[in-house]
């Protein structure tokens, strides 16, 4: 990837992960730091990989992307935002009575939406369904889908990774964010759930794992998922929390939301981020 | 009088989807590793193309479902009640009816009639479970010819439906010449003034029989079938509960949550009469032939015959 591509895509991460301290900030609830371990994801994914219109967002041909680990969605909205599905300012309605922005995804009222999601499992299910259409209309359009690592606990993952391998769907590419957090501790200590790469790789997928910060290796997983003629598995490392240091690897910020003194220190770090990015 | 046609519904749904399929490329078909028992495998045998053995995964079933219907598809997604209804319910609440897609959920085996399976495979709460998601419709219909048309209407209908299947063969009533199905819409099969009995499924025919015998010794008892639990024909029931003054329902579910619930949410508000209602009592089936349990579940004839006679001696 070139300089300037890599740099216009830190400098559209680093403002969505401000759109997902200032959505949660004004909810006074919500989910900022997964948001923040896929931030560098969505981001690529609208920026660089998927072919969408947000002019038309039900263009029949269009990628489709699914978020499985639905509650990570301030991020995804910020970044929906940025591309051009609806402006900035539905954010600091995020969550309340009446919004356009759902505590989790609503494909009904949210433009850029391709399938409501939140419980946990049910995502990669939907886009496996949506990958098999693709196939019954003969289109070769993409599905691309975000789980949690902690999501992977739930054994509808495993039915869909099973229905995936079967049925090759090498159309889809399920990511995988693994920040090694969930809510009661580490994902370690509660659920188990590694080794992810053997375990999708046993249920006939092609697996890479990568650093999900990295744009140069989330473009080659991307790329290589393409090439495959399986379906694909990406599991990404991640820094739960990333972009601001107190949340950072921190599983007390899985589903709470900034004070007023914090939303300012947050902000402050990212828009250094961002000035550094710009200069 | 009609031809009698001796055929389990889920067999005639079979057939129709897979008649329906025909005309309608968009028509997919999804099981559960059960398609020669939910009887998708008629249509899987014309059509094989667009249909996917989703194995023993009834969760991601009706998930994949749910995404084909985003990209335009009609998926029918079927396995037993039980395990449609109860085990995937919150797929169905949640990737399916909360964004109110286009899936097809069809529950086989349902009810006390699944027979020597047992308590495990006799589902006495789907109608329950189903009527409780916002925007789902509920269909149950009661012979070969009223599922066919349910099948189709369900079909050509814009947004998710449950449709119950029974496994035991039973007796068409109903006349192909005259007979229209109409989504929402009961059907007065008998007139009278007395008492309405209101059935549903295989509990329609047995009300019938009873019914007859009744009016054949003079008593005016008014039968109404309902094939849509919900949303429930309000109009029609409101009328007999004001027109007759006491209603009994008759269906093979559990007593809570079913059609005898959904007749007395009506009913309760609009125009309260007694309400007598005829179901499992809030218990576990168990082992047995169909029929046999039928009978000791009082959901054939002769017991209905007795329930009305006592409402009736309460007038």
């Amino acid at each position: 990837m070139n300089q300037s591509d890599k740099r216009m895509l830190e400098i559209l991460a680093c403002k969505a992960r401000m759109g997902a301290i200032i959505g949660t900030f004004h909810a006074k609830s919500g989910h900022p730091g997964g948001s923040l371990s896929a931030a560098d994801m969505f981001t690529y994914l609208y920026f660089k990989e998927m072919n969408v219109d947000p002019s038309n967002p039900q263009w029949a041909d269009r990628d489709r992307f699914v978020l499985s680990k639905g509650h990570c969605c301030p991020s995804l909205y910020a970044v929906l935002a940025l591309k051009g599905y609806f402006d900035w300012k539905e954010l600091e309605s995020l969550r309340h009575v009446g919004a356009m922005l759902q505590g989790h995804p609503d494909m009904k009222g949210t433009p850029g939406i391709d399938m409501s999601s939140g419980s946990l499992g049910q995502g990669v299910s939907a886009a496996c369904g949506m990958a098999l259409a693709a196939k019954l209309d003969q289109k070769d359009y993409r599905v691309y889908t975000v789980l949690g690592d902690g999501e992977c606990e739930e054994g509808e993952v495993w039915e869909a990774a099973m229905f995936a391998g079967h049925h090759n769907l090498d159309n889809l590419t399920v990511i995988v964010d693994c920040n090694g957090l969930q809510i009661d501790g580490t994902t370690e200590e509660v659920g188990g759930v590694e080794p992810l790469d053997t375990k999708f790789e046993a249920f006939g997928l092609d697996t890479v794992i990568i650093d999900g910060h990295d744009f140069d290796q989330i473009e080659d997983a991307l790329n290589q998922a393409k090439k495959s003629d399986k379906p694909f598995a990406i599991i990404m490392k991640t820094v739960k929390g990333k972009g601001v240091s107190f949340m950072e690897n921190q599983v007390g910020w899985h589903g709470k939301a900034t004070n007023a003194e914090e939303f300012k220190i947050a902000m402050a770090e990212l828009e250094k981020q961002l000035a550094e990015l710009e200069a | 009088m009609a031809e009698i046609i001796t055929k389990a519904t889920r067999v005639s749904f079979g057939e129709a989807l897979s008649e329906l399929a025909d005309t309608n490329p968009n028509i997919i078909v999804l099981d559960a590793d059960l398609a020669a028992a939910t009887n998708t495998a008629i249509f899987k045998k014309a059509h094989p193309e667009r249909f996917f053995d989703c194995g023993i995964a009834e969760a991601n079933m009706v998930g994949v479902a749910a995404g084909l219907a985003t990209a335009g598809k009609i998926p029918v997604a079927a396995s037993f009640a039980m395990f449609a209804t109860g085990r995937a319910f919150e797929q169905i609440r949640n990737s399916v009816a909360y964004p109110n897609l286009n899936v097809k959920i069809a529950g086989s085996h349902a009810g006390i009639s699944t027979g020597e399976d047992g308590a495990t495979h006799q589902c006495l709460e789907d109608i329950g479970i189903m009527r409780t998601i916002p925007g789902m419709v509920v269909l149950n219909p009661a012979d070969h010819w009223e599922m066919k048309a349910a099948t189709k209407a369900a079909l050509e209908y814009q947004g998710p439906v449950y449709i119950r299947l029974g496994r035991l063969a039973v007796d068409s009533f109903n006349d192909p010449e005259t007979y229209k199905f109409e989504l929402g819409k009961g059907i007065t099969l008998r007139e009278g003034a007395d008492i309405t009995v209101i059935a549903t499924g295989l509990c329609v025919l047995e009300s019938l029989k009873a019914v007859d015998e009744l009016r054949k010794e003079g008593k005016s008892v008014r039968l109404i079938n309902i094939h849509t639990i919900k949303p429930i024909d309000r109009e029609l029931v409101i009328k007999a509960a004001k027109e007759t003054g006491r209603i009994i329902t008759v269906e093979e579910h559990n007593v809570i949550g079913g059609l005898g619930d959904a007749v007395c949410e009506v009913t309760s508000s609009e125009c309260p009469v007694p309400v007598r209602r005829i179901g499992v009592y809030d218990q576990f089936g168990y082992s047995g032939p169909a029929k046999e349990l039928l009978d000791i579940f009082g959901l054939t004839a002769p017991n209905i015959k007795k329930v009305i006679l006592e409402e009736l001696d309460k007038k």
